[in-house]
């Protein structure tokens, strides 16, 4: 397909574009076939709006006169005004932009298309390979093994080719986990807490049914994880009758009678259709223009979306605990376990790990804990909070869990190596993005896109240092401890860096951000002079004194 | 009494045994046990309500809330004990006297000439002085030399040059509370000028010439300007109200050229009932998030704030954009007048965003012209109706500007809660009586000492890292959005649930900053003696070696220490029961500010945080989420071991 039959008119003279905290400006709007570019000439200082289409979740068009009006808004939560003179352009423009933002076919999405004008150094797509973490792990325990029973993801088809199991189970027994487990995520390491040698493990739901079925091998494989006499936790995030509901689809929980030393906590983590819902009220409370105080909050609370961030954060908190505090292993799943079961998994860390909380440990978090865990990325983010079509897959999953860590990074502003506009970035580019990372559904899928090959990693281009000192936090110091989050209402707040970043003057905060790097850095400074100083003169004392001995 | 629970209050189960101690001016718990022996300290003063439950069989409970927002619950093991400790804490919690307030007990060793010094750190004739009056426009007026024509008024007020003696004491007899409109901020960038005054006893039809005169008058005092504003500050139904009192608002038709303007800001009835109810809010036990918004919104709260930010900012515009003056009233001119002009001077004026101005601004617009700091916060007994947070407001107005501005205040959070707390403590004499009249008649300024002399000793405490004079933020007039805005108000934890440390974030980013600041300055002292001994040593590269060693040792101090490190590496561990598995707030046993440290030894009680110290692990809920049957099932024999796990990393 060619690009060019979609683009009937490409380019249009005098439009008019109206942003949020920005005088309007006229210029020129072209199209081509991944991005709307707008660009001016005022005065002296050439202004240009490049936009993917991806990026575009919604448009609307009015007509006044022959003026026509396209409101554009986006994936990121911004909202753009295009004031296009003649009836005929516009028209024609909004139909491209349409089509062009909603192309169904991966291979058509930009990244495929994308050269980068910056040298590789590091190529992402090799920078965090599981083989690398096992390493590690060998390095505190033998209990563990690598194994690649799923190499042509015949066994599962949404875990990677490689996983890490407890060493007791060969791969013929895997297979039989395998078939007891909703799509065959059989359970797996997602985290080992070296203070105690005490595991994390994630999977789906098993597969009891209402006759109430057991498979050996997997009450082999999760007691494996456990020390002798010790339990350990199961963490449903489904509530009991959500989970006693499910066997009779096939589905279920693990049954005290064959987990004897397994305690199942059930918690309640919202799912698909009402988290998106949720993020769409979220979005209309905050683009409310009206003045009246009350129904701010009133709609805020109708949204639930901090609901949804007390809830995850306090599972998240309690797997921690289990973990950290009671000395025992984890299990955590839901149905399908590839979304909360991910996020509480991954929030764990945060709180757990301080390697983490690091820039390089959270790029591999994401990648081991939803990228390679098989969160179904291009389902969820298909559509942001603007969209109208409402599909059951769609769901800010991702989103939440980055507000969590933002929850808990603005609690500990000074134990995180990256800072906020870190997460943003990942938000915006887990909905719309020039590079192949979370394209795809799941490694399977990136295997036959090919993606490796014909697409550029994000990580290549985050983690080469121009690009790293945008992200880092100037406060932080590494803080080797357990992080525990307050989960109370008058702790958790609404993430103003997401949802009224296009709302709110920014000019301050920024400020106020530069200001704060500006002291670390002089202090830094002064320090190193003073240092180099220090040595300089202990130099030129012994040499005297050497001098004096003579 | 000896073997009195203080409960903590979110978990029955982390409650302490300890003493309490009652003395002449506060009540004391000193825990058992612990090495630390930590102490409670709360003022007699502060005691908003004293409560007394039903005996239980473990005791007898004892509630009492404080008007700094702590709330602490006693079980008292006798029930007689309990009764004498109600029956007293009720008195001494509700002096009928002034001699019986803290600051006239309170001595902080400071001569008696430190104490006048004290009281001269703030002046209001230099910060006339400092706005540009007297000048050919303004004049300082002494018609209320001898209190004679408005008692609530000070004696020195500034009136328009062309407003004779005739006149004011004329419109001073047509307002209530004869509080004639006087000057409350003059910008001497374009003459523009806030007055102030109380409400015309107007009713259905009276007029007033003098009092037209007056307006007038305030009107010529700016020749850049062929009108003025009226602001009245009340809801407008409550204005028409009080016209059949015989009070009201000015009409236009009778005066000329004035625009008159509502604006909503309700009573203090409506204010002291919105706050109760957002302390309902703040002290659930685990709210959902729901019930706590929910509570927010139905308080009505933030919406009160934003309704008095609005006024501030309407009238900073017209002085500043329109170079119009503005008189602004509301009934008695002394609570929504007082909250709306210093807003707006607040705005306008960088000199009241800095410490010493913004000391400056309370004593102008707050304990100068009358208002009620004894009625309004309840300081000696009296009627409750009078009662209302209007400062706490104002103080809330302040964090919202600060949260939208981080750099545009000389001061941090903390200078404000200290404020608010010592509006309350009577501990200072500052925010005694009712107005000038009675404090001068009480000889404050030599029976008691200043709170600003105490608060501008300890500065580097209060100080904000991010303010520079020089910055965009510190120069001229703020402009804070107007719409839509609803979403930068926001709820102040900081302040309403100030004493559950464990929902306030674990690091501090101002502490941590000043840190830092600190030791930079230190690194240049460093940086210039070790210059300077580059430079000897290069001179003379036969010295005296002894005296080298010295300097060497004293370099040595300086180090490059890490104390700034203690932030990311205080001790964070739940120390919680883990029958309950609680998910929520760690109870880190959090390291004393280093600010409250430094402050301590001298003035035990009269930092506001002292109390708190004591009482490090508040805020440790149990797992409100937590389905019930989970809590219980747990393996308990893990949990007496896990608690003294608690890992205290250090370095």
């Amino acid at each position: 397909m060619e690009f060019a039959e979609l683009i009937k008119t490409p380019r249009a003279d005098n439009v008019v574009l109206h942003r949020p905290f920005h005088p309007a400006v006229e210029g020129t709007l072209c199209l081509t076939g991944h991005h709307l570019i707008f660009s001016s000439r005022r005065h002296d200082n050439a202004e240009e709006l490049w936009l993917l289409h991806s990026n575009i979740d919604s448009i609307e068009k009015r007509f006044v006169g022959s003026l026509g009006t396209i409101a554009i808004k986006c994936k990121d939560l911004r909202i753009i005004q295009l004031d296009i003179p003649g009836m005929e352009e516009c028209l024609n423009i909004a139909s491209s932009i349409e089509a062009l933002s909603t192309l169904d076919s991966v291979t058509l999405m930009y990244p495929f298309f994308y050269r980068p004008m910056f040298e590789v150094v590091e190529d992402g797509w090799s920078s965090f390979l599981l083989e690398q973490e096992f390493e590690l792990l060998s390095s505190m325990t033998n209990e563990w093994r690598l194994s690649c029973v799923n190499k042509d993801f015949s066994v599962c088809p949404s875990y990677p080719p490689v996983v890490i199991v407890p060493k007791s189970l060969d791969d013929e027994a895997l297979r039989k986990v395998a078939l007891f487990r909703h799509g065959g995520r059989f359970p797996v390491l997602s985290y080992y807490h070296k203070k105690n040698g005490m595991a994390m493990m994630r999977s789906s739901q098993p597969l009891t049914g209402t006759n109430g079925r057991r498979c050996k091998e997997d009450e082999k494989l999760v007691n494996s994880t456990l020390r002798s006499g010790r339990r350990g936790f199961v963490i449903d995030t489904r509530p009991l009758p959500v989970a006693q509901q499910a066997r009779a689809k096939g589905g279920g929980f693990e049954q005290e009678v064959y987990y004897p030393q397994w305690r199942r906590i059930h918690k309640y983590i919202e799912r698909f259709n009402i988290l998106q819902e949720s993020f769409i009220k979220l979005v209309e409370a905050c683009n409310d223009q009206s003045h009246n105080m009350d129904r701010w909050l009133s709609k805020l609370e109708a949204s639930n979306w901090l609901t949804h961030i007390k809830e995850l954060l306090t599972a998240a908190c309690l797997a921690a605990q289990c973990i950290d505090r009671e000395g025992a292993s984890v299990l955590v799943h839901g149905s399908e376990g590839t979304d909360s079961t991910l996020q509480v998994t991954s929030l764990a860390q945060i709180i757990l790990d301080p390697r983490c909380r690091t820039i390089r440990g959270f790029e591999a978090l994401v990648v081991r804990e939803w990228l390679q865990a098989g969160h179904p990325f291009q389902q969820r983010c298909a559509q942001s909070a603007y969209s109208n079509s409402k599909q059951k897959w769609e769901a800010p999953v991702f989103l939440l869990f980055l507000e969590c860590v933002w929850q808990i990074h603005r609690q500990f502003p000074c134990s995180f190596e990256f800072n906020e506009q870190f997460l943003i970035m990942l938000f915006e580019h887990a909905y719309a993005s020039q590079f192949g990372t979370f394209l795809g559904n799941n490694e399977n899928e990136r295997a036959k896109l090919k993606l490796p090959q014909k697409t550029m990693s994000l990580w290549s281009w985050v983690n080469r240092p121009e690009e790293l000192s945008r992200f880092q936090n100037p406060l932080y110091e590494a803080n080797s401890l357990v992080i525990w989050p307050s989960v109370a209402p008058q702790s958790l707040q609404l993430w103003e860096g997401v949802f009224l970043r296009w709302n709110r003057p920014s000019k301050f905060l920024e400020e106020a951000e530069e200001e704060t790097i500006n002291i670390i850095k002089y202090n830094k400074e002064l320090q190193a002079k003073v240092n180099a100083l220090r040595r300089q003169l202990a130099e030129m004392e012994t040499d005297e004194e050497v001098q004096e001995e003579q | 009494v000896e073997n009195v629970r203080l409960l903590d209050r979110f978990s029955s189960r982390r409650a302490v045994l300890g003493t309490l101690y009652l003395t002449a001016t506060h009540v004391i718990f000193v825990e058992n046990g612990s090495e630390t022996r930590k102490e409670t300290w709360v003022l007699h003063s502060q005691i908003s309500s004293i409560e007394k439950q039903a005996t239980t069989a473990t005791g007898c409970p004892l509630l009492i809330r404080c008007k700094n927002f702590q709330v602490i619950q006693l079980v008292i093991p006798q029930e007689r004990d309990c009764h004498d400790i109600y029956i007293s804490l009720i008195r001494l919690a509700r002096p009928v006297k002034y001699e019986e307030l803290y600051c006239f007990s309170f001595n902080p060793k400071l001569d008696k000439e430190e104490r006048g010094q004290g009281w001269k750190l703030v002046d209001l004739n230099e910060e006339y002085n400092r706005m540009g009056v007297p000048n050919n426009y303004w004049q300082i007026s002494d018609v209320n030399r001898d209190y004679g024509v408005c008692d609530s008024y000070p004696t020195e007020v500034y009136v328009p040059k062309s407003a004779t003696a005739h006149i004011i004491v004329g419109s001073s007899k047509f307002r209530s509370r004869r509080r004639f409109p006087a000057l409350s901020y003059y910008c001497k960038a374009n003459n523009a000028s806030i007055c102030r005054s109380s409400q015309p006893l107007s009713g259905f039809s009276a007029r007033c010439l003098e009092d037209e005169q007056m307006l007038q008058a305030i009107r010529k005092a700016n020749p850049g300007s062929d009108f003025i504003y009226v602001v009245d500050t009340r809801p407008k139904l409550n204005a028409m109200a009080n016209r059949a009192a015989g009070k009201g608002y000015e009409n236009e038709d009778n005066y000329s050229n004035i625009k008159f303007q509502f604006i909503g800001i309700e009573n203090i009835h409506v204010m002291r009932n919105s706050l109760q109810k957002m302390l309902e809010v703040c002290e659930l036990k685990s709210p959902s998030m729901s019930d706590f918004l929910w509570g927010l919104e139905n308080s009505g709260w933030l919406k009160h704030i934003k309704a008095i930010m609005d006024a501030g900012i309407f009238i900073a515009k017209a002085v500043a954009e329109e170079g119009v003056s503005v008189l602004v009233h509301c009934s008695d001119g002394w609570d929504r007048t007082a909250q709306v002009c210093s807003v707006a001077s607040l705005l306008l004026d960088p000199y009241y965003r800095t410490m010493k101005g913004f000391m400056v601004l309370i004593e102008k617009d707050w304990i100068s012209f009358g208002h009620k700091f004894n009625h309004r916060y309840g300081n000696l007994d009296g009627d409750p109706k009078e009662i209302s947070p209007v400062i706490d407001q104002f103080i809330e107005c302040v964090w919202q500007l600060m949260e939208q501005f981080p750099c545009a205040f000389e001061f941090n959070e903390r200078f404000l809660i200290h404020i608010q707390h010592h509006i309350y403590s009577c501990q200072f004499g500052n925010f005694l009586c009712n107005s000038q009249k009675e404090r001068r008649e009480l000889k404050i300024k030599e029976r008691t000492y200043s709170l600003w002399a105490h608060l501008w000793k300890n500065r580097a405490d209060y100080l904000n890292p991010l303010y520079k004079s020089d910055h965009s933020q510190t120069q001229g007039t703020l402009h804070p959005q107007i719409a839509p805005c609803n979403f930068l108000y926001k709820f102040w934890s900081g302040m309403y649930n100030r004493f559950e440390k464990g929902l306030h974030p674990r690091q501090s980013v101002t502490d941590y900053l000043m840190a830092v600041k600190e030791e930079t300055q230190q690194l240049e002292e460093e940086l210039e003696v070790l210059q300077e001994r580059l430079a000897s040593l290069q001179k003379s590269q036969s010295g005296d070696n002894k005296a080298k060693s010295k300097q060497q040792d004293r370099s040595k101090q300086f180090g490059l220490y890490t104390s700034n490190n203690s932030l990311a590496n205080t001790p964070q561990e739940y120390g919680n029961d883990l029958k309950s598995f609680p998910s929520r707030s760690p109870s880190q046993g959090d390291e004393e500010d280093s600010a409250l440290i430094l402050t301590q030894d001298n003035l035990k009680s009269s930092d506001p945080d002292l109390s708190a110290n004591s009482d490090q692990e508040s805020g440790v809920e149990d797992l409100s989420c937590r389905s019930p049957s989970v809590g219980g099932c747990l393996p308990s024999e893990d949990s007496g071991k896990d608690s003294d796990e608690a890992v205290f990393l250090a370095g």
